[in-house]
Formats: C-alpha cells, sequence, structure tokens
C-alpha cells in the first residue's frame, strides 16, 4: 500500500472512531477521574449554586465514611445480597440450562423464551410486581405457603425476610440470560466425550463432575464474575421495593451513594463510597479470577 | 424403556414448575390489570379477574398522564439506539479493518471502562451535564447511550470476519472510505448492527438510576421513573399499578419477541466468543 493510501486510511480511521471515543472519553473516563477528585473535597448543597467555596479536604470523606456506621451496614447489606444472590442466580441458571438441554425436552424453543422473559422486562415494574406477591396478606406467595402449611411471612416488612426477597425477585429476574449462556456451552461440549465416560462405566452423576463441569470451566468463570459484578451494583430492588428498610436492613452501597449525592447533595462524600464501591468490586474479581488459576 | 418414561415425566414436571415460576408473576401483573378496583385485595387474593375492566389504562393513560411519559421513553430510547448503531458501527468497524496509528493504544484503553462501574462517574456525570445545561431534558438521558465500549467490541469481533478482499475490491472500484463503508461494509455487517440496536432499545428502555438522577420534572419522567413515582402515591391501588407496569413493560417485550434471534446472538457474542 503506498503512503499516501495509508496517510488517508489512518484519517478515515480517526475520522471513524473519534465520535465514539470522544463520547465515551468526555462523559464516562472524564467523569470518574473527576470522581476522583470529587471524592477529596467537600462538594456540597452550597458548592451546587457556589462552586468557589470548595475546599480539597484530602482523604476526609474516606476517613469520615470508613468511621460511620452507614457505610459499614450498606457494605455488609450489599456483600449478603452478592454473596448469597450470585451464587444462588448461577445454580439457578445451570439447573435450567441443564433441564432445557436435557434430550427428552419437547418444547424447547418455547420454553426457553418463557424462561427468558423475565430478563427483557423493566426492573421496576418487576419490583413493583413482586412488592404485591410479597404482600403479607394478599400476596400470592403466601398463599401458595399456606398450602404447604408455611408462612405467613412478612417478606418486606421484617428485616430478616426483606434481603432474601430481593433476591428472589432478583434470581427470577435474571437467571435467563446467564442460562442461554450455559446452554450454548453445553452445546459445545463434544458429545463423544459423554460417550466415552458411558464406556468407561461413568454413570449419569459420574458424567456430570467428570465431562459437564469440565466443559462449563470456562463459561463459569465468566458468569461468576460478571454476577457478582452486577450484584455489587444493585439499586433499583431496594429503591422500588423497600427504600433501603425496614430497619436500614437493604440499603446498597449504590443506594447509600444516591442519597448521599442526590438527596442530601453531599457529593463529596457520596463520591468516596462510589470509590469504595470500585475497589470492594475490583477485589473481588481479582480474588475470583485467582481463584480459578489456582483450581485449574 | 419405563425407565425412560418415568425421566421424561419427572423431566417435563420439573421444566413445567420452572416455567410456572417464570411466567406466574407476568400473567398476574396482567390479569390484576384487568380486575376492577380493590378486587386484587381481598383475601384469599384471586388469580383471574371477576369481571374484565380496562378502566385502568384509561386512567393511567388520560387523568395520570402516563401517556407523556410514555412519549419521553420512546423518544429518548429511539434516538439513543439510532445513534449508539451510528457511532458504534463506524468505530466497531475502524478498530477491526481500518489501519491508524494508536489503534491497539486506544482499544485497550477502552476495554478500562468494562471495569470500572458506571456509578463512579455519575456524580461528576451530573454536574458536567449541569454546566451544559442539559439536565432535565432528552439530551442529558440519552448522553450515556450513544456510544459503548460494549457495542463497539460487539461490532469489531463481528467486522474481523469480513473478509479483507471485499473491501480491497471495492477500492480498486474507486469507492470512497464512507462510501464503502455504508455501500458495502453496512449490508454485510447488517445482522450485528440489528443486534446492537436490540440491546441498546432495550438497555435504554429499561434503565432506571440514569433518568431518575438527570430528570427532576415528573413531566419529563421516562415511564420507568415516572411509574417508580407513582407507586408512592397510589401503593393500594394495586390494579392501576399493574396496568402501569403492563404498559411499561410491553414495548420491551414487543421488541425482544420481534427481535429474539438478533438479541440471543448478542449476549453469546458477549460471553462464550468473547
Amino acid at each position: 500500500m503506498s503512503t499516501a493510501l495509508q496517510r488517508q486510511q489512518a484519517r478515515v480511521g480517526w475520522a471513524f472512531v473519534s465520535p465514539a471515543v470522544l463520547l465515551i472519553g468526555v462523559f464516562f473516563f472524564v467523569p470518574v477521574l473527576a470522581g476522583l477528585l470529587l471524592s477529596l473535597t467537600d462538594f456540597d448543597l452550597y458548592a451546587l449554586g457556589t462552586p468557589e467555596v470548595v475546599r480539597f479536604v484530602g482523604l476526609h470523606n474516606y476517613g469520615a465514611t470508613l468511621a460511620g456506621q452507614a457505610f459499614w451496614n450498606a457494605l455488609r447489606n450489599t456483600l449478603y445480597f452478592a454473596f448469597a444472590g450470585g451464587p444462588l442466580l448461577v445454580l439457578v441458571s445451570l439447573g435450567a440450562a441443564l433441564l432445557l438441554h436435557a434430550k427428552l425436552v419437547r418444547g424447547r424453543t418455547f420454553f426457553r423464551t418463557v424462561y427468558f422473559a423475565p430478563v427483557v422486562t423493566t426492573l421496576v415494574a418487576v419490583a413493583i410486581v413482586w412488592r404485591y406477591l410479597y404482600h403479607p396478606r394478599y400476596g400470592l406467595l403466601n398463599l401458595v405457603l399456606g398450602w404447604f402449611g408455611l408462612g405467613p411471612v412478612d417478606w418486606l416488612g421484617d428485616p430478616h425476610w426483606s434481603m432474601p426477597g430481593i433476591i428472589f425477585l432478583s434470581v427470577w429476574k435474571n437467571f435467563g440470560y446467564n442460562m442461554l449462556i450455559f446452554i450454548a456451552g453445553l452445546q459445545n461440549i463434544p458429545e463423544e466425550r459423554y460417550e466415552a465416560a458411558a464406556i468407561d462405566g461413568a454413570g449419569a452423576w459420574q458424567r456430570f463432575w467428570h465431562v459437564t463441569v469440565p466443559g462449563l470451566a470456562p463459561i463459569s468463570l465468566f458468569v461468576g464474575v460478571t454476577a457478582m459484578i452486577n450484584a455489587f451494583q444493585i439499586f433499583t430492588e431496594p429503591y422500588v421495593m423497600t427504600q433501603g428498610g425496614p430497619l436500614r436492613s437493604t440499603t446498597s452501597l449504590v443506594l447509600l451513594m444516591y442519597e448521599e449525592g442526590f438527596r442530601w447533595w453531599r457529593m463529596g462524600a457520596a463520591a468516596a463510597i462510589a470509590f469504595l464501591l470500585f475497589l470492594v468490586t475490583l477485589a473481588w474479581t481479582l480474588v475470583q479470577l485467582r481463584l480459578q488459576r489456582s483450581k485449574g | 424403556m419405563k425407565r425412560r418414561t418415568v425421566q421424561s415425566l419427572a423431566l417435563h414436571t420439573a421444566i413445567l414448575l420452572g416455567a410456572a415460576v417464570a411466567a406466574t408473576p407476568l400473567v398476574w401483573m396482567v390479569s390484576a390489570s384487568l380486575m376492577p378496583a380493590g378486587d386484587a385485595n381481598s383475601f384469599p387474593p384471586p388469580f383471574l379477574p371477576r369481571r374484565v375492566t380496562f378502566e385502568h389504562y384509561v386512567t393511567i393513560l388520560t387523568r395520570l398522564d402516563l401517556a407523556w411519559n410514555f412519549l419521553n421513553s420512546a423518544i429518548v430510547t429511539v434516538t439513543g439506539t439510532l445513534l449508539s448503531v451510528v457511532f458504534n458501527g463506524l468505530a466497531g468497524y475502524a478498530f477491526a479493518k481500518l489501519v491508524f496509528p494508536g489503534r491497539e493504544r486506544l482499544f485497550r484503553g477502552l476495554t478500562l471502562a468494562l471495569v470500572i462501574p458506571a456509578q463512579v462517574g455519575m456524580l461528576p456525570l451530573f454536574l458536567l451535564l449541569r454546566e451544559m445545561g442539559v439536565v432535565n431534558t432528552y439530551a442529558g438521558v440519552v448522553v450515556p447511550y450513544l456510544a459503548s465500549v460494549f457495542g463497539i467490541f460487539m461490532v469489531r469481533q463481528y467486522v474481523v470476519g469480513v473478509p479483507d478482499d471485499l473491501l480491497h475490491a471495492a477500492r480498486v472500484d474507486g469507492a470512497g472510505e464512507f462510501q464503502l463503508f455504508t455501500r458495502i461494509v453496512v449490508p454485510v455487517i447488517q445482522p450485528i448492527l440489528v443486534t446492537l440496536a436490540a440491546f441498546t432499545f432495550l438497555s435504554a428502555w429499561n434503565d432506571f438510576m440514569w433518568p431518575l438522577i438527570v430528570l427532576s420534572d415528573a413531566r419529563n419522567y421516562t415511564l420507568p421513573v415516572a411509574l417508580a413515582n407513582l407507586v408512592g402515591e397510589h401503593v393500594q391501588d394495586t390494579e392501576l399499578m399493574m396496568a402501569g407496569s403492563v404498559l411499561t413493560i410491553l414495548p420491551a417485550m414487543v421488541v425482544f419477541l420481534l427481535f429474539q434471534r438478533a438479541y440471543v446472538r448478542g449476549i453469546l457474542a458477549g460471553s462464550v466468543k468473547g
């Protein structure tokens, strides 16, 4: 290729990527860096009107956040949601995938669409629907539990049940997504491996452990990591269903950040919470990748 | 043979149970939205309406102005979707097929965005848009949807598979680079652009946190924000709230059913192959 042509292609290349790159740069990377600076200031309601009053306060916001109860409570709730809800989500997704992948199943496409339907719904809308399903007296869930002699449970009104309630909604809403990924993974495992294992005398359970599980390992890592990253960012479910209650039992880190930043306009403090969330997410993602490597 | 029948029976029972769990909340939502006011709050809770009425849909669209919020959502979502296809499409193609200095470094830089939670940038983004005077406008809502690293990835991955010969032939014929893109590349990569459009549409339509932050007037709210606001005053009106939920979910469901294949392709592109 001649240099004139090369130069022209370079110009066109830059021209084609620049709108997207500029948008992502100006509206994502710059705000992220600005967020780091913001977390080192006392930006608050007054600063919104008169930005001159903003002062640099060093790590004060981090110190104050880590010294207060609200942050640790929100962190505990977020970890509860992530470490109970994340694995449950992966297991339910895998279970659904195994069911629909079985050879005997009829109407597979239909069931796959039904299982997937909750994924495409609007989270706000289904969170409201589940609020009513969880109603202690008129909710369908307690009615069904009653058939088995269980309950009634005051799902969203009892601090012990509020987080499980949010987890169940979240698993219901999201399992279809990971299910599709697992189904694709199952389809990629060569049939011969199962046949070879069967010839070696492996039963169904052994075939599952020695063929299916290793065959799904790379996909499980992806699903596990994304499930946890998403879980750490939980916001809409508690905002709509419980407003963080009862007794702050469902206030997540992002909900706390939202309240600090956009309800009380303590944006410096809120930015510090956002960065702490980032660190927690990053730390756990690295742990997960490390765990996987030491296993494989 | 008998053992197979038992297995099949157990399997199908499990699948049907799963389908019931997946579908019941949505079926009940539709059913309750058609019940006369107050019926859903009786004991034992009814599953089907005693008498079908559409009054809640009328109330919600007219008296409660949700038609207006529906329009806001539609404008924001459609604009965001169209522009994101243009911007991510151009960038994804260039990252895959056009040689320019700094390309690899720029691309690696963009991947950083994938590990940073969006919330980290939201506070300064709000302040930035406030300075630009677009808080509480459509433009303010749409900004984060316009370009995404995920979208660029998706397109790039697909374009890599397009044979270079096709592009060379067009260049030899004297096509300009932009013409080449619109006449030759776009028709070939159309499937992934449809996938990208379906993805952006659904995530923009269903988005909650960002429009909640950037919009301050009830009249400008998108549908999910309006709905979350409504439940504050109308929490006792179960049937009314269910009508609002149906109205919010319906467009997303329709788009999904129309573009199911394309959407599923996107999920798999982002995981199995990537």
